[in-house]
C-alpha cells in the first residue's frame, strides 16, 4: 500500500519540517521587499538630494551614537496635522543615502525630518547643553559633554569610502578631499569652493560658537541645520510625488 | 557531536576530535581579537576586543578543566541515557539574573521620562543610551535565555533524548552570554546600528550568528536522535522561532563596516529598502521571538502543569502553518503614511488582520487545554499565572490588528499606545508565561518536592498584575491623548496645541507608567526569592503542602 502524505509524514521528519517552514516564512519578506528595489517610482525622482559632507556626516553618526531615533521621528507622515506641524511630507528620496535610515517611531519630542534652519545654532548649542534651559517643558537628556568633546574623524574618509560601496556615489575625490572638507565647513573663512561644488547648499560656518575646536556638536548642529533643506518643494506640485 | 558515540568508549566530558577543534578555534578567535585590539580604530572596539580574548581564552580554559575533571570523576556508573539538565539549569538562572537587569533598566528609563533630571546629563546614562540597553536586556537577554533553556528541556523530554553535542550546548549557552555583554556594553559606549531591536554592530551580529546557528545545529540533531515517533507541537514552535530568527538576523544586518578594526558599520540597504527590511525583521522578532518561541513554551508547560492534553491537535496544525506564514507580511503596519509606497502599506494591513485568526487560534488551543481541570486556576498560582499569560496573548493579538488599520494607526502611529501595545504582550504574555514555566522547572531541576512557597507565587502574579494593569492603561491614556492632541485644531482652523504642550500633558501618565513598571520589578524579585530558597531546598514551613509536583516529568502527550 502506498503511504499517504499526511501532515504526520512532517511531523517525523525534522529537515522536512525545516525545510517546509523555511519555505513558508520566506514567500512573505520576498513578494514585499524585492519589488522596491525594482519598482522604479519607489523613490521620486526629484533634484536637490545630495549624499551627506563629511561634516554632516559626522554628526549624522553622533546622532545615530546617543540614540536619537528611541525619541525622534524624521518621518512626516502624508496627513495633514503632520504637513501643518512639520512641512511637507517626507519623500523617499529624501533618504535615499541613508544607511541606516533614521525615520524612528516614536515621538516623544518632535519630528526632526525638516528641523534644518528652524532655530539658530545658538539655540541649538544652549538646547544641547541643558535643553530645559530653553524648553521647560522638555524631557530630554542634556547633551553638555557634545561641545566639549573634539570630533573624531581620523578615518572620516574610510567612512565615505564603506558608503561608497553600499552605493552612494561618493567617487575618489570626494573619498580623497573628505578630511579637508570636513575642516572647511566647519572653520570660519575656509577656502569653500571645492566643499561648495561636491555638496551644494553645506552650510559652512563655526556652529558651536568655539572656532577654536571642532566639537562633536559642531557635527551634530551642521546636521541637525541641513535636515529636510536640500529639496526646494516651491518647484514641485504635489501631483509630481504620485505613485 | 562526540556524546553521540557508543557510551562506555570514552570518559563523557573527557577531550574528543570535536572539543580539540572548539579549542583550536577558540585560541585562534583569542588570537585574531588581540590583533584587533592593537589595531583597533576607536576605543569601544579596543575594549570590545579585550573583551573576546578574555572570553574566548577562558572558554577554552573551562575546557580543559572539564577534561581533567572527568578524567578524575571516572567513568559514569549506569550507561543509561542522563538528560543534559546542567544547562537548563544554568539557562534558568540566567533568565532570572536578565530579567531582573532588564525590568531594572527599565524603571530607570520611565523614570527618566518623568523627571528628566535622572539623565545626570551624562554620556552612557542618558534615555538614548539606556533604551536599547532595555529592550534588548528584556527582549533578548531574559526572554532569549528563557527560549533557549526552555527550549532544551522540552526537546529533550518530548523527544525522550540527550540534547546532542557534548559542549556545543554550553557554547550556545556561554556564546550567547557574550552577545549580550558585547550588546550592553556596546550601547553604553554609544556602539549602536540604531535600528530598533537590532542595535549591536556587525561584529556582535557575526558572533550571534555564529551562536545561533550551534543552536539550531544542536536543536535538530536532538530531534535527529528522538526515540518518540512524532515531533511535538512545542518543537514545531521553537524550530520555526530559530530558524526564522536566523533569516531576520542576516537579512536585516548586512552592513559594511568602516574599517574591519573598526565598532562602526553602515547599513547596505538605503533608506526606503532598509526601513522595509527593518521592520520585517523588527515585526517578526515580535512574531518569531516573542510569539511562536513562547508558544512552544506553552505548547509544553500548559499542558504538563495542568495534567491536560493539548486541546486540539487539528487546531495547533493549522494555527501553526498560517501564523507562521502570515506574520512575515505583517511589517508594513509599521511604516503607515511613510514614504513606503502605498501598496506595501496597504499589504502590511491586510495580512496584520488576517494574523488576529491565528493568533486566536493559539490562544484558544493554550485556554481549552485547561478543560476540566478549570479549578487548578484556584488552587495553583503558577497555572494562573500562564492561563493569565495566554489571556494577555489574546488581547494584544486583538488589539495590533486594530493598530495596524490605517484610520487606528493615524492616531496611534508615534505615541505611547504603541508602547502600551508592546507591555501587555512582554509583561503580560512573554513575562508571565515565562515566570509560569521557571516556577514549574525550578524545583523539576533540582529535584526539590515543591517551591518553596505557593503564597510568594500568588503575591508576584497579583503584583505584577497590579503593575501590568497600570502600565498599559497609563499608556492607552497617554497616547490617545497625546495622539488627539496632536491633530486637534482650533475654531480658526490652526493646530492647537504646541508639541511640547503635548509633552507636559504626558507627565502624571509617565509617573504612573514608572510605577506601574516597579511593581512589576517587585514581583520578580519576589519570584528571584522563591527561587533562590527552593534551589536551597527550602520550604516554607507554614504552608500546607497543597500543590505537589512531579519530580520526573514525562513527555507529553
Amino acid at each position: 500500500m502506498k503511504k499517504k502524505f499526511t501532515h504526520a509524514t512532517i511531523e517525523k521528519s525534522p529537515m522536512l519540517l525545516l525545510v517546509l517552514t523555511l519555505i513558508v516564512v520566506a514567500i512573505g519578506g520576498l513578494v514585499e521587499i524585492v519589488p522596491t528595489f525594482l519598482i522604479k517610482s519607489t523613490i521620486e525622482d526629484v533634484k536637490g538630494v545630495r549624499p551627506y559632507s563629511p561634516l554632516e556626516l559626522a554628526g549624522r553618526n553622533i546622532y545615530i551614537r546617543e540614540g536619537c531615533y528611541a525619541c525622534h521621528s524624521k518621518m512626516i507622515r502624508s496627513l495633514r496635522s503632520e504637513v501643518e506641524r512639520y512641512g511637507h511630507y517626507s519623500l523617499a528620496a529624501e533618504s535615499k543615502y541613508d544607511h541606516p535610515f533614521q525615520w524612528g517611531s516614536k515621538r516623544t519630542g518632535p519630528d526632526l525630518a525638516r528641523v534644518g534652519g528652524k532655530y539658530s545654532d545658538e539655540w541649538h548649542r544652549l538646547h544641547m547643553a541643558d535643553p530645559r534651559s530653553v524648553v521647560p517643558e522638555s524631557v530630554m537628556p542634556g547633551y553638555p559633554f557634545l561641545e566639549t568633546t573634539p570630533l573624531n574623524y581620523r578615518n572620516i574618509g574610510g567612512a565615505l569610502k564603506a558608503l561608497s560601496i553600499a552605493g552612494v556615489p561618493y567617487d575618489a575625490e570626494a573619498i580623497e578631499n573628505a578630511k579637508a572638507d570636513l575642516e572647511a565647513q566647519a572653520t570660519p573663512f575656509a577656502d569653500t569652493d571645492q566643499l561648495m561644488q561636491r555638496y551644494p547648499k553645506a552650510l559652512a560656518r563655526d556652529f558651536d560658537g568655539n572656532p577654536a575646536m571642532i566639537s562633536e556638536l559642531d557635527a551634530l548642529i551642521a546636521y541637525l541645520q541641513m535636515l529636510g533643506t536640500l529639496v526646494d518643494f516651491n518647484a514641485y506640485e504635489t501631483t509630481d510625488f504620485k505613485q | 557531536m562526540a556524546a553521540t558515540g557508543a557510551p562506555g568508549h570514552r570518559i563523557p566530558g573527557t577531550m574528543t576530535t570535536a572539543s580539540w577543534a572548539v579549542v583550536a578555534s577558540l585560541i585562534a578567535g583569542a588570537l585574531l581579537f588581540i590583533v584587533i585590539a592593537a589595531k583597533a580604530q576607536d576605543a569601544p572596539m579596543a575594549a570590545h576586543a579585550w573583551l573576546f580574548t578574555l572570553a574566548f581564552a577562558a572558554g577554552a580554559l573551562a575546557i580543559g578543566q572539564r577534561h581533567f575533571n572527568a578524567l578524575e570523576r571516572g567513568p559514569a556508573a549506569s550507561e543509561e541515557v542522563h538528560y543534559n539538565d546542567a544547562v537548563v539549569k544554568a539557562g534558568v538562572i540566567a533568565t532570572l539574573f536578565w530579567g531582573i537587569a532588564g525590568f531594572l533598566v527599565g524603571v530607570v528609563i520611565a523614570s527618566q521620562l518623568a523627571f528628566p533630571a535622572l539623565n545626570f546629563d551624562t554620556n552612557f546614562l542618558n534615555f538614548g543610551r539606556l533604551r536599547p540597553l532595555h529592550t534588548s536586556a528584556v527582549i533578548f537577554a531574559f526572554g532569549g535565555n528563557a527560549l533557549i533553556a526552555t527550549s532544551f528541556y522540552v526537546v529533550q523530554r518530548t523527544s525522550r533524548a540527550r540534547l546532542a553535542g557534548d559542549i556545543a550546548p554550553w557554547f550556545v549557552f556561554w556564546g550567547y552570554q557574550l552577545f549580550i555583554v558585547v550588546a550592553a556594553t556596546g550601547y553604553l559606549m554609544g556602539v549602536t546600528q540604531s535600528k530598533e531591536y537590532a542595535e549591536p554592530e556587525w561584529y556582535a551580529d557575526i558572533w550571534l550568528t555564529i551562536v545561533w546557528v550551534t543552536y539550531l545545529l544542536v536543536f535538530m540533531a536532538t530531534l535527529a536522535r528522538r526515540r518518540e515517533p512524532h515531533i511535538y507541537v512545542a518543537n514545531w514552535f521553537y524550530l520555526a522561532f530559530i530558524v526564522t530568527i536566523a533569516m531576520l538576523h542576516i537579512g536585516n544586518n548586512l552592513a559594511i563596516p568602516e574599517t574591519w578594526t573598526s565598532s562602526k558599520s553602515y547599513a547596505l540597504f538605503p533608506g526606503v529598502q532598509d526601513a522595509l527590511i527593518q521592520w520585517w525583521y523588527g515585526h517578526n522578532a515580535v512574531g518569531f521571538f516573542l510569539t511562536a518561541g513562547f508558544l512552544g513554551m506553552m505548547y509544553y508547560f500548559i499542558p504538563k502543569r495542568a495534567e491536560r492534553p493539548v486541546y486540539s491537535y487539528r487546531l495547533s496544525i493549522i494555527h501553526f502553518w498560517s501564523l507562521i506564514f502570515l506574520y512575515i507580511w505583517a511589517g508594513p503596519h509599521h511604516l503607515h503614511f511613510t514614504a513606503l509606497p502605498d501598496w506595501a502599506q496597504t499589504l502590511g494591513m491586510t495580512f496584520s488582520i488576517m494574523l488576529w485568526m491565528p493568533s486566536w487560534g493559539g490562544m484558544i488551543n493554550g485556554l481549552m487545554t485547561l478543560s476540566g481541570a478549570w479549578d487548578k486556576l484556584r488552587t495553583d498560582p503558577v497555572i494562573r499565572m500562564l492561563v493569565v499569560s495566554v489571556a494577555f496573548y489574546g488581547m494584544s493579538t486583538f488589539e495590533g490588528p486594530v493598530m495596524s488599520i490605517k484610520a487606528v494607526n493615524s492616531l496611534s502611529h508615534y505615541t505611547d499606545w504603541t508602547v502600551g501595545h508592546v507591555h501587555s504582550g512582554a509583561l503580560g504574555w512573554v513575562g508571565f508565561v515565562s515566570f509560569g514555566a521557571i516556577y514549574c522547572l525550578v524545583p523539576w531541576l533540582w529535584k526539590r518536592e515543591r517551591l518553596y512557597s505557593m503564597a510568594l507565587v500568588s503575591w508576584h502574579f497579583w503584583i505584577a498584575t497590579l503593575g501590568i494593569v497600570l502600565y498599559i492603561t497609563s499608556m492607552w491614556v497617554s497616547g490617545i491623548l497625546q495622539g488627539l492632541m496632536w491633530r486637534a485644531y482650533d475654531a480658526q482652523g490652526f493646530l492647537e496645541y504646541s508639541f511640547v504642550e503635548t509633552v507636559e500633558a504626558m507627565h502624571p501618565f509617565y509617573v504612573i507608567r514608572a510605577l506601574g513598571g516597579l511593581l512589576f520589578l517587585t514581583g520578580a524579585l519576589i519570584m528571584v526569592y522563591n527561587c533562590w530558597m527552593t534551589i536551597k531546598g527550602r520550604v516554607r514551613e507554614s504552608e500546607p503542602l497543597q500543590m505537589p509536583v512531579r519530580a520526573a516529568a514525562q513527555p507529553a502527550e
